[in-house]
């Protein structure tokens, strides 16, 4: 009997930014460092997940209030004494990771069967067979897998396959001081982030929504969802991402009556030519 | 505490998920604020007029929990008549030396009972106490109040109405009737309406059924005035009722791992293990004179002889004797203060000859970064101990003065010697943690290369000393020689056994059975003991400290995970959570209490009291040590068994905190004439200039205020983190934070480059413009603050300036802790000058605020 | 007076301005010059088999070898282009139906050895039987060829393609039909070369149209190929297909300077046109715009659940 599908629930809201899961997960995969780059985007030097940073921290400082929070901040003249003018402040913080989809378009467009779906329901990269033909980097929606300079082949999440296979979390989810990263039971966690959200929506901060948790979507739901404080595409997330391969029938049956066209026009040419 | 903190600040999420109210007080917007359900900022420097305006809100509304603040604390306490305070002589206390900046304190006692203080400055009585001499650099304060001094002993007179005008109660309302909502915006920049919320949230969260728990860190401590932040949070506490009850108190959070650990068995001049004073350097003293001299009569302090004879055994073993004191005179004597700054002034004026640096930075981290710099220099000979080649093993090579040509390589005669230091992971050992828990770590794997662990470094420099000096007749290498020197080793490289010290510590009766509590502690020399707080940590032969039990398989307080000093209590001082009859105050807040068909205390908790004394219980006359308290003194470690309000004896800058401005301050002190902590160190030399502060001419030139703090990703002066590019790409540059009003004031771009300057030094940082800086509206005018991680240096994968090139020293007279906190700087666009042109600047800068020798030095 | 510079607030529809997703490495001239090849050689093998069977050993000859060059140089320039290219054998691992790589692979393996097959005979005049095989064999999966190449890279998330996956399997045979049809204009002698003509200037007209149509069908993506380089690219290649549509219909039946000139202007119209494709979707994918502001749309239009 295979095991449960196993999961990621991010919990953006307390996520606390302090990047232990970007640093647990080179760790434990031997992932090279990506970069002295100072970038300016808040204090996330980081920048977004590639073939060499796996889990990726998102800094967002925005304008606008945190539910019921008071950011205690005025700008722009505003009298810092008087409370209706000062300014909504909010700074969001969110670990992204490979969504691990039910319908990935990394595994399906790969043409070496290096990607496969685990026992877990994982997706994950064979670096013995990769042959680095990239394609599986333009397939993802999300924008996770990528290729390693100097090395040519695709890399990203694995969810800890090896560490799975011992009944050990992944590292990430093992460091994470706040749970703001929970590893499980894919089903467990999708209950645990509802209730969580209802707890959210209770407290004032209306802007909380799951992301990724909708086995209905696009991808057939992720199996690494979250739950953000604004809309997805705030933190780099694609709004409503579709798995490419759903298009793929038709886009062979297009391909087919081309390929006859091509052949027909071929040889309508040489018809005209023999009268 | 989420920035520096984040394992911690998993319990402070796991509270808001329970439905406590986090309130962050900071001038930065930080990772923690993103969490808390209310950030406050305020003017950095400013939080004892923070802290002072709740103290008077909460007197002035009647907040305070008044059974517990009778019953527990010094508030009925009445002050003999000669205490003046600041209401009275605009800003200073009674007893203040201006000619030699130090306090007399003895105007600050009890009415009809002297005290000694449970910890601080000790010494201050022994003249008072012993009729002897006195320390030498305290000679002077000595001779200028002669040898009256209050009475020893006797019996405070009190007040249970909290109405005499002398009784500390009433000395606190009129101290602090002056810190009111509207002087707290003025000085700290804080709106009343959040400084508001913020009293209400605290003192609906006190009382009976609820508590509520402070948490700072260095953003307390790194000032002129940082023992009186602390202070203030006590006094707080203490009104509230929020001291020794569960969910209250005031956790210090520490800046490494196991710093708890590294003062309880210090690496501090002034003390030796388990908080016993170091001796100064009197004349004729000997073991019962010091033990008379620093150790109260009442409470747990009395048996101090018997901590420091047990420590003595534990060290020199069977040399030491009853007729020779118990080698008490081996011990090195105090002449004066010996911190880690004096120390630098002693190699720059050539008095200090030889330095160990061990998993420290000074070259980067430490206050003023030049003079450290320029005082090794100076050294004959330095040793440092590191992971990685840190900017204060290469100085001499690379150093910024190299480049500026202040210092040539050629010329300096330092002998430097570099030993790779083996990591936590490496090594078996305890770390303590701020709750006084002890966890113990076990070895993963040997040191790499030549990589060794301190304790095999100094166990093999002490055994290799030892070997050489065998057979010498000189007295002076007695004590080396006779020191109990057998660890037993193992492994390949001969590891000392850390399993063996623990045991050492933890102490061993007449028989070498384990202790099991500091209670079976001897004066005669039939116990030995490493530190006294620590005894019990290897009760019955097991090593207490490496219990795991999971949280799950025991009671919520989880006394079987780890070992906490003293005796394994989670909770210090927890009797105070009982009322004075022994019963919970309330059944949400039980922790102990008292069982009358046991004739016991009992609770979740181990009691923090002695297990069968009565709640009724009151001492006999003549009793002394734990029996001369009371049955409803929880604090068994004061002399008078209360939580102090109003602090008698142990300070040195005055019984109560009062605000002052920091060394370098844009404002003048709104609330008193006195501008600055007048009993402050500083030390004006050539590389330590200060800034002229508040209405003084040339202050405009340094009108904004900078903070230094740390960043998640990296740790301290980046020994452990900027060699590593796991971290370094996380954080890659060193950056200041500005407002965008700022940035738009001074023509800074976002992304840019910056040169921050100050009297000391200029360094230059990468922008970023953020929101989360917000201006302050401070005396009338906006403020700007500037933000400013200390973590970078020229050496290492990740490199940048060193905020501490900015700072000057200037020191917290009761711990010498420096001001980087908070100090004035300016800020410009661009990068900083190289080479002698930087230090052009500089001066140019000293120029224009007209500073000289003077500068800052008023008392 | 400028706005002071800081840090951004993250607009609602992107971090910072960062791509949604990860731009291909896929690298020029590797992969858009894939993609040409294939057309060319897989339309050249149909059009070559046609020429023998009607007995146009001009058009004929050359048509089979540009097919067998052609389709040697696309298979080493899909080679070089792997990060590891020693591991290309991998591609043969598995047949997956889900990777039009895969399929493309299998494809190519079939039709690569027929096309080298059938110009070996038809240059050397040996095995004159095998020969006609082969010249059936890779004209029955030259067009495959020819219209997979639309599906390999429909077949991704970069909206400028994934967003023409209707139109550019017609785009790709009709450019592989201009190109093919191109360079029999080039090399055939002008009695022979009608069918290439005719190849030529149908494939152009569809080029031109099917282009222009794709562009506009895809809405948001479709600015990609109005933008940069991507643009340069596609102004160029319409430019050149016009010349050789007009050239190839005015002259080329007459001149053989003008048959080969049209001819070349063909070749290269469509080569541009590959160029055009591919670096639209670079420049899509590099702009979170065309990732967010289409899924956007479609959110919007989409009845709320429940409601």
């Amino acid at each position: 009997m295979s095991p449960a599908r196993m999961g990621f629930f991010t919990d953006t809201s307390i996520c606390i930014g302090c990047k232990a899961c970007e640093v647990a997960c080179k760790e434990w995969n031997h992932v090279p460092e990506d970069g002295l780059d100072f970038t300016g985007m808040s204090y996330d030097n980081t920048a977004g997940l590639g073939a060499d940073t796996w889990r990726h921290v998102a800094f967002i400082e925005q304008r606008r209030p945190l539910g019921l929070q008071e950011a205690g901040v005025a700008h722009d003249g505003a009298d810092p004494s008087d409370p209706e003018a000062r300014t909504a402040l909010r700074w969001l913080m969110s670990s992204d990771v490979c969504k691990h989809c039910t319908e990935a378009a990394c595994l399906d467009v790969c043409p070496t069967g290096s990607l496969f779906r685990t026992e877990f329901g994982t997706v994950v990269v064979q670096e013995d067979i990769c042959n680095g033909c990239g394609y599986c980097i333009p397939a993802c929606p999300y924008g996770v897998i990528d290729q390693r300079k100097g090395d040519g082949r695709a890399w990203k999440c694995t969810m800890c396959y090896d560490r799975l296979l011992v009944g050990a979390e992944p590292a990430c989810a093992q460091t994470c001081p706040t749970k703001s990263i929970q590893f499980g039971v894919l089903d467990d966690l999708r209950e645990r982030a509802a209730g969580r959200l209802d707890q959210l929506h209770a407290a004032g901060v209306t802007d909380a929504r799951l992301y990724g948790h909708d086995p209905s979507d696009g991808v057939g739901g992720d199996g690494a969802f979250f739950l953000l404080l604004d809309e997805p595409e705030a933190y780099g997330l694609p709004p409503d991402p579709v798995v490419t391969t759903r298009d793929l029938p038709a886009m062979w049956r297009h391909a087919a009556v081309a390929a006859l066209a091509l052949a027909s026009g071929v040889a309508a040419s040489f018809l005209r030519a023999g009268r | 505490m989420a920035e520096c903190h984040p394992v911690g600040f998993q319990w402070v999420m796991e509270a808001k998920s329970r439905g406590a109210t986090v309130i962050h007080v900071d001038p930065r917007f930080t990772r923690t604020s993103a969490l808390a359900d209310m950030h406050v900022p305020l003017r950095a420097g400013t939080d004892i007029a923070f802290l002072g305006g709740i103290v008077n809100h909460v007197i002035q509304n009647e907040r305070y929990f008044r059974d517990y603040l009778v019953a527990y604390t010094n508030a009925a306490t009445i002050i003999n008549e000669n205490f003046a305070d600041t209401e009275d002589l605009d800003g200073v206390f009674s007893g203040l030396d201006r000619e030699n900046r130090k306090y007399d304190f003895h105007t600050w006692m009890y009415e009809g009972m002297e005290v000694q203080a449970a910890s601080g400055s000790r010494d201050q009585e022994y003249q008072d106490r012993t009729g002897n001499g006195s320390s030498v650099s305290e000679a002077a304060r000595g001779e200028s109040h002669g040898s009256g001094g209050a009475a020893i002993g006797g019996e405070p007179e009190t007040d249970p109405d909290l109405l005499h005008t002398r009784c500390v109660f009433q000395i606190l309302k009129r101290h602090y009737a002056r810190y009111t909502p509207e002087m707290v915006e003025e000085i700290c920049g804080v709106p009343r309406d959040l400084f508001l919320r913020v009293c209400e949230a605290l003192t609906a969260n006190s009382g009976r059924d609820r508590t509520s728990a402070f948490v700072y860190s260095v953003g307390w401590t790194q000032h002129t005035v940082g023992v009186q932040y602390i202070r203030t949070a006590a006094i707080l506490q203490l009104l509230l009722g929020n001291i020794g009850r569960p969910g209250g108190g005031i956790m210090a959070l520490r800046g490494h791992a196991s710093i708890q650990g590294s003062t309880d068995i210090p690496t501090l001049f002034n003390l030796l293990p388990g908080y016993i004073p170091m001796p100064h350097a009197h004349e004729h003293e000997d073991l019962d004179g010091f033990v008379q001299g620093e150790a109260p009569d009442k409470g747990f302090w009395a048996e101090m002889k018997s901590y420091t004879v047990s420590l003595l055994k534990a060290w020199f073993g069977p040399a030491a004797r009853p007729d020779n004191d118990f080698c008490f005179d081996y011990l090195p004597r105090l002449t004066g203060s010996h911190s880690t700054y004096e120390t630098v002034m002693a190699q720059m004026e050539g008095r200090c000859k030889g330095y160990f640096i061990v998993g420290e930075n000074p070259a980067v981290g430490s206050a003023n970064a030049r003079m450290q710099r320029l005082g090794m220099a100076n050294l004959d000979w330095l040793v440092v101990r590191d992971f990685s080649l840190i900017e204060s093993a290469t100085w001499w090579k690379d150093g910024p003065e190299i480049e500026t040509g202040e210092l040539r390589t050629g010329d300096i005669a330092t002998e430097v010697f570099f030993f790779p230091a083996a990591a936590h992971t490496e090594k078996n050992g305890s770390f303590t943690n701020t709750q006084r828990m002890l966890q113990w770590h076990h070895a993963a794997t040997e040191p790499d290369g030549d990589a060794r662990s301190d304790l095999w470094f100094y166990f093999h420099l002490g055994r290799i000393i030892r070997e050489k000096l065998a057979g010498s007749t000189d007295p002076m290498d007695r004590p080396v020689l006779d020191v109990t020197w057998d660890y037993p080793t193992e492994g390949p490289v001969d590891e000392p056994s850390a399993d063996a010290i623990l045991a050492e510590i933890n102490g061993r009766d007449a028989e070498g059975r384990p202790l099991a509590s500091y209670e079976q502690l001897r004066d005669d020399g039939s116990t030995t003991c490493g530190c006294w707080i620590y005894c019990g940590v290897y009760a019955d032969g097991v090593n207490q400290a490496a219990r795991r039990k999971p949280g799950g398989q025991q009671n919520w307080v989880a006394n079987e995970w780890g070992w906490a000093w003293p005796a394994n209590r989670r909770i210090l001082y927890n009797r105070a959570s009982a009322d004075p009859d022994g019963r919970p105050w309330s059944e949400a807040k039980a922790l102990v209490w008292w069982d009358p068909d046991q004739g016991r205390w009992t609770g979740h908790d181990i009691p923090d009291f002695s297990a069968d004394k009565e709640p009724s219980y009151s001492p006999p006359d003549g009793a002394r040590g734990a029996a001369a308290l009371a049955g409803a003194d929880p604090f068994v470690m004061q002399a008078d068994g209360k939580g102090w309000l109003f602090v008698p004896a142990g300070l040195t800058d005055g019984p109560l905190p009062a605000h002052y401005e920091p060394q370098d301050s844009p404002f003048p002190n709104a609330l008193y004439r006195q501008q600055r902590n007048p009993v402050r160190q500083v030390f004006s030399r050539r590389h330590n200039r200060y800034q002229p502060s508040g209405d003084e001419p040339g202050s405009d030139v340094f009108p904004y205020v900078t903070t230094t703090y740390r960043l998640t990703e990296h740790h301290t002066a980046g020994g452990m983190s900027r060699w590593l590019p796991y971290l370094s790409e996380l954080q890659p540059e060193m950056f200041c934070e500005v407002s965008p009003e700022l940035a738009t004031e001074r023509g800074l771009e976002h992304m840019g480059w910056a040169t921050i300057v100050t009297a000391r030094s200029a360094i230059e940082a990468r922008v970023l413009v953020t929101e989360r800086m917000t201006p302050l509206r401070v005396q009338g005018r906006t403020l700007h603050q500037i933000g400013l991680p200390y973590h970078w240096g020229p050496n290492g994968y990740s490199a940048g300036d060193a905020a501490n090139e900015l700072a000057s020293i200037s020191l917290d007279p009761n711990v010498h802790i420096q001001e980087v906190k908070a100090f004035s700087a300016d800020i410009r666009p661009g990068r900083r000058p190289r080479g002698p042109a930087l230090t052009a600047l500089v001066e140019e800068y000293q120029r224009r605020a007209g500073i000289t020798e003077k500068t800052g030095t008023e008392v | 007076m400028r706005e002071p510079v800081m840090v951004p607030e993250a607009e609602f529809r992107s971090y910072y301005g960062k791509p949604v997703i990860n731009e291909p490495v896929w690298q020029s001239p590797d992969i858009p010059g894939y993609l040409y090849l294939g057309g060319l050689a897989g339309a050249s093998s149909a059009l070559g088999l046609g020429a023998q069977l009607t007995g146009r050993p001009g058009l004929a000859r050359p048509a089979k070898a540009a097919a067998a060059a052609a389709a040697g140089l696309s298979l080493a320039a899909l080679v070089h282009d792997l990060g590891r290219p020693g591991r290309f054998y991998n591609m043969l691992r598995v047949f997956k139906p889900t990777s039009p790589m895969s399929v493309g692979s299998w494809l190519l393996a079939g039709y690569v050895p027929l096309a080298f097959v059938s110009a070996g005979t038809a240059v050397t005049g040996l095995m004159p039987a095998v020969g006609t095989a082969a010249s059936a064999g890779a004209a029955l999966l030259g067009p495959a060829v020819a219209s997979y190449t639309a599906v390999l890279i429909s077949d991704t998330a970069v909206p400028a393609w994934h967003e023409g996956h209707r139109h550019m399997p017609y785009l790709f045979v009709s450019s592989a039909a201009s190109a093919a049809g191109g360079f029999g204009l080039l090399a055939a002698p002008r009695r022979q070369n009608g069918p290439a003509r005719r190849l030529g200037m149908a494939g152009a007209a569809g080029e031109l149209l099917l282009a222009n149509a794709m562009e506009k069908q895809m809405g948001m993506a479709g600015r990609a190929y109005k933008e940069g380089r991507a643009h340069r690219w596609m102004r160029a290649s319409e430019a050149l297909t016009v010349a050789g549509l007009l050239g190839a219909g005015a002259g080329a039946r007459r001149s053989r300077l003008a048959a080969v000139v049209s001819g070349a202007a063909l070749l290269a119209g469509s080569a541009f046109t590959r160029w055009g494709v591919f670096e639209a979707g670079l420049q899509s994918a590099r702009d979170p715009a065309h990732t967010v502001i289409p899924q956007r749309e479609r959110l919007r239009r989409r009845p709320a659940p429940g409601g």
